[in-house]
């Protein structure tokens, strides 16, 4: 069994009575201890800036071409902080059991007390730094409603929270790169990991200009390179997030948590045609004012507007009459696949439901009126208020929609399906942040850390901002303080040479194929495979024929994909390649972790576990566990399993009804 | 849907680059340019040539990454639309469209349609932050802030960081991008003891990267992505000019 290393005492005091007890380095030692950050997205950024301001010497490491561009920039809705501004009852423990009931009881509870310990101070530290956070007529912060809660916590910046959040991170970490504490790498890509002692020691990168490899030394490596739901292509991540770092830690002796929990987002715009090169998510918040629905007929093909108000089915407030719209991510997106499988879906492919804002809009235009003290406003007049009010709050999304799809969502309802958005897996940590692999640690959506079965929405920007500013400053002292005999290795140290070839030679086997297809024809067809079989149900029959097909993709990659171009100079496909590579060994975990766990918990749903009312139905006698998995050679692993105990928080069968 | 793309192809900073002509057909108009690019890239590909590199990553028109001037329009021509988010309901059957880097002597080609813009980062590091250590804040509504301030300041830092304002101007000017962060913080109660010092040391360092200086045109404005706004740069020759005075 894996050890956590969670604090004893009372769920309150854990964290407070860690940080007081914890060991510390002086400043005058911290300045010769070097820490290497790979990523610069929330997690990454805040780690980097607050440890080069605590004094630590940092190297930070992005592949984009500015620390600014992390896919963490793309976050829409908000982030939850249990500050109870509004006064409707939040409080630290309830942003705790939220978060442990809507993670379906596979998180840790003293991980998830912690984080909802330190929300609060999130908030403050961005609003410090000039994050302009959306507010009232008052000048006090505003909050709005997310899935899976009752209360408003969620602190926003219209459509663009990650984007605010993420400058105020990259800010502070570009004041520390001008103080000379942070040495910035842009476009280079961490390809390897080195350890000496078994200790983390530093790692390989590709100056993906030069397409030189690079050697760097740390006293200790933090990974913050996000999450893998490109492993399925089509997601709404960012084209160029990855499991590399995580992957290469991975085979260097850090446990994978988890790795089949992945979030299906259940609004996000359907697929258009082959070419679609990714998905976009419309934000959680729309589903605030949206309301969700199918026609009561199958394959009713009216205009949306045309059919009328009785033969319309709004299935989520139907089914969850408590949460209605606002259930939690998982239970809203197989409640949509439910529906068009059975035939009721809607627009040119059949794969989509409608998110209808036409009540909102009316709503809003009455209360607009009745501030203007006119009564007797038109219907048009109505309608032209609250279109301007629903602009306020969700403009820059309707946009977007109207953009991608030519269609006005202020005149007709937006078509929406789910699609795979975020990786609840990732490294397995402890307490402390750390991997299996000593003085190796992984922060953000990298780690497997704090979201059990299925991430609340808003929480991800949380937990990425908990870990940077507020955790990994206290948790890596208590292992940096036991390193300051710890002299640099030098470079050519035998474990840098043989790493560093290593990283060579796959270069030089990837370049050396020259198949016939290209580095996107494998990767769709891993996408396609893990969709229909490791995605939102998936069942024994379907895993095991995914796994024999992911090892054939693997194979048939390896001896015909096509590379164009050298090693020695600026290559995105050669970038790719090396991405697409990893992610077949990733998607093979997946299918077996998804196998193994004969339960269905929070975004993992196995058929065969389900209530008479095709609700996810929990094993808690047997699965129980964090499963960690050991990577053992290729195409093999070995399953050690730490147990999730539950002190606080009794397991009861999640009811959003 | 047929076009005609007219490329700027470059191998790296030191060659010199030349369009070369591609025709491509079975365009939907439900495809985005990128994925125009994505198609001919791997057709390249398949013919055994080399796809032309572009920078690209969230595809939602947020991450500031993707950066083509098309047809002589940086993002082309759809208005406060990035590259990633122009569609291609834009064009008709037989249209030819010509598509180049951005051009500015402080944004070097990499690769073809790929440019070093790590010149705004350094612009930012000579100011554009606040100097609060973690941990130091005090409760986040400790500050009211005037909600038209709160919008403003939001407003001006919705800016992407692409580059198109500089793309746009004929002097090659980063006086939008620049000011887009000196009003943000300007706005902020929480910027305002480093404000003099911020908006005089970005300045130096625009001008020090071998940006152009700014004589009004508004083509920036025109073109970004954004919709950051003129009154940016007015506002930051006012921080300029208050900052030049109190320090004689
Ligand atoms: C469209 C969208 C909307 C979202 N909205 C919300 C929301 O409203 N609220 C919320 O809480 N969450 C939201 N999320 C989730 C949230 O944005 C992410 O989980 C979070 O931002 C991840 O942050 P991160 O710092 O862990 O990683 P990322 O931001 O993904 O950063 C990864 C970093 O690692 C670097 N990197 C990766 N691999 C390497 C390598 N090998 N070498 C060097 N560098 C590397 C990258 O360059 C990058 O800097 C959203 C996600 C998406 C996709
Ligand atoms: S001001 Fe506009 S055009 Fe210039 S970098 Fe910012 S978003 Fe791009
Ligand atoms: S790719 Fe991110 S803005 Fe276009």
């Amino acid at each position: 069994m894996l050890n956590a290393k969670i604090p004893a005492g009372p769920l309150e005091t854990k964290w407070s009575k860690y940080k007081s007890t914890v060991k510390l380095v002086n400043p005058a030692n911290k300045r010769k201890l070097e820490v290497i950050v790979i990523g610069t997205g929330l997690a990454g950024a805040s780690a980097a800036a607050s440890l080069a301001e605590l004094g630590y010497k940092v190297k930070a490491f992005c592949f984009q071409d500015s620390p600014r561009r992390a896919h963490s920039i793309a976050a829409q809705g908000g982030i939850n902080a249990a500050k109870n501004y509004q006064n409707d009852g939040d409080s630290v423990f309830r942003l705790f059991y939220d978060t442990v009931k809507g993670g379906d009881y596979r998180s840790r509870e003293g991980n998830v007390y912690r984080l909802a310990e330190v929300s609060a101070s999130i908030i403050d530290q961005c609003v410090a730094q000039g994050v302009p956070f959306a507010r009232e007529y008052g000048g006090l912060l505003s909050n709005r409603s997310f899935g899976g809660t009752q209360v408003q916590r969620t602190f926003y910046a219209a459509g663009q929270t990650g984007q605010q959040l993420l400058l105020g991170a990259y800010s502070a970490l570009q004041r520390q790169v001008a103080l000379g504490n942070v040495k910035m790498y842009n476009r280079h890509e961490m390809l390897d990991i080195v350890t000496v002692d078994g200790k983390a020691r530093g790692i390989i990168a590709r100056d993906l200009v030069s397409g030189k490899l690079e050697r760097h030394f740390g006293h200790a490596v933090l990974l913050c390179s996000g999450g893998y739901g490109n492993v399925f292509f089509l997601s709404t991540n960012a084209m160029g997030s990855n499991v590399t770092a995580a992957w290469k830690a991975h085979k260097r002796g850090a446990y994978f948590g988890n790795p089949c929990f992945t979030q299906i987002h259940p609004t996000c715009i359907p697929v258009s045609g082959d070419h679609q090169s990714k998905l976009t998510l419309m934000s959680e918040s729309l589903r605030n004012d949206g309301r969700i629905w199918v026609p009561k007929k199958k394959d009713d093909n009216r205009k949306a507007t045309d059919i009328p108000e009785e033969e319309r089915d709004y299935y989520l407030e139907r089914r969850y009459p408590a949460f209605g719209n606002l259930v939690p991510r998982d239970v809203a997106s197989r409640a949509a696949k439910e529906r068009c499988d059975e035939g009721y879906g809607v627009g040119a492919s059949k794969m989509a439901v409608y998110l209808d804002f036409a009540e909102a809009i009316l709503r809003y235009g009455k209360i607009e009126a009745g501030k203007k003290g006119d009564d007797n406003a038109g219907k048009e007049e109505i309608i032209k208020l609250g279109k301007s009010v629903v602009a306020e709050k969700y403009g820059n999304l309707f946009d977007m929609y109207a953009k991608i799809t030519g269609e006005n969502p202020y005149e007709t309802p937006m078509r929406i399906y789910p699609a795979v958005h975020y990786t609840m897996g990732g490294l397995w940590v402890d307490y402390e942040l750390m991997t299996t692999v000593p003085g190796l640690y992984a922060l953000g959506e990298a780690n497997f850390s704090d979201h059990g079965a299925n991430r609340l929405g808003a929480s991800a920007l949380m937990q990425g901002l908990a870990d940077g500013y507020f955790v990994i400053p206290y948790t890596i002292g208590n292992y940096l303080a036991d390193e300051l005999q710890t002299k640099p290795i030098p470079l050519d140290h035998p474990a840098f040479v043989e790493t560093e070839k290593a990283v060579q030679d796959q270069l030089d086997k990837l370049m050396s194929i020259k198949g016939q297809h290209s580095v996107d024809h494998f990767h769709k067809a891993l996408g396609k495979i893990m969709w229909d079989k490791c995605g939102m149900a998936r069942n024994e029959k379907g895993l095991t024929e995914a796994i024999g097909e992911i090892q054939a993709l693997r194979a048939e990659f390896w001896q015909n994909v096509r590379i164009p171009g050298s090693q020695h100079e600026f290559n995105p496909e050669l970038e790719k390649a090396g991405r697409v590579a990893d992610f077949l060994e990733l998607g093979e975990l997946m299918c077996k972790d998804a196998l193994q766990r004969k339960e269905s918990c929070g975004g993992h749903f196995r058929e065969e576990s389900q209530t008479e009312e095709g609700e996810a139905k929990r094993n808690d006698d047997n699965f129980s566990f964090v499963a960690a998995w050991e990577y053992k050679g290729p195409g093999s692993s070995e399953l050690h399993k730490e147990a999730l105990t539950f002190d606080i928080v009794h397991p009861t069968q999640r009811s959003y009804k | 849907m047929k076009l005609t793309l007219k490329v700027w192809r470059q191998q790296n900073s030191q060659e010199k680059g030349r369009f070369e002509t591609y025709q491509v057909s079975d365009v939907s108009k439900d495809m985005s340019f990128l994925e125009v690019f994505d198609v001919l890239n791997e057709r390249l590909i398949n013919e055994g040539k080399d796809p032309i590199a572009f920078d690209h990553d969230c595809r939602e028109g947020i991450c500031g990454m993707c950066s083509m001037y098309i047809n002589g329009r940086a993002h082309g021509p759809w208005d406060e639309t990035t590259t990633c988010q122009l569609h291609m309901r834009a064009y008709n059957d037989g249209d030819t469209i010509v598509v180049e880097p951005w051009r500015a002597a402080a944004f070097p080609v990499i690769k073809d349609l790929t440019v070093d813009r790590t010149a705004f980062d350094r612009i930012i590091q000579a100011g554009g932050y606040i100097s609060v250590n973690t941990g130091n804040a005090v409760d986040a509504n400790a500050i009211p802030i005037d909600k038209h301030d709160a919008d403003a300041a939001f407003a001006a830092a919705a800016c992407i960081g692409c580059g198109a304002c500089v793309a746009a101007c004929k002097n090659s000017s980063a006086m939008l991008f620049t000011s887009a962060k000196v009003s943000q913080l300007a706005l902020l109660p929480q910027g305002h003891p480093e404000r003099k010092q911020r908006a005089l040391n970005m300045v130096a360092q625009m001008d020090k990267e071998g940006f152009g200086s700014c004589t009004n045109t508004g083509a920036c404005e025109a073109e970004c992505p954004k919709g950051i706004s003129l009154t940016n740069i007015a506002r930051l020759n006012r921080e300029v000019l208050v900052a030049g005075l109190s320090s004689e």
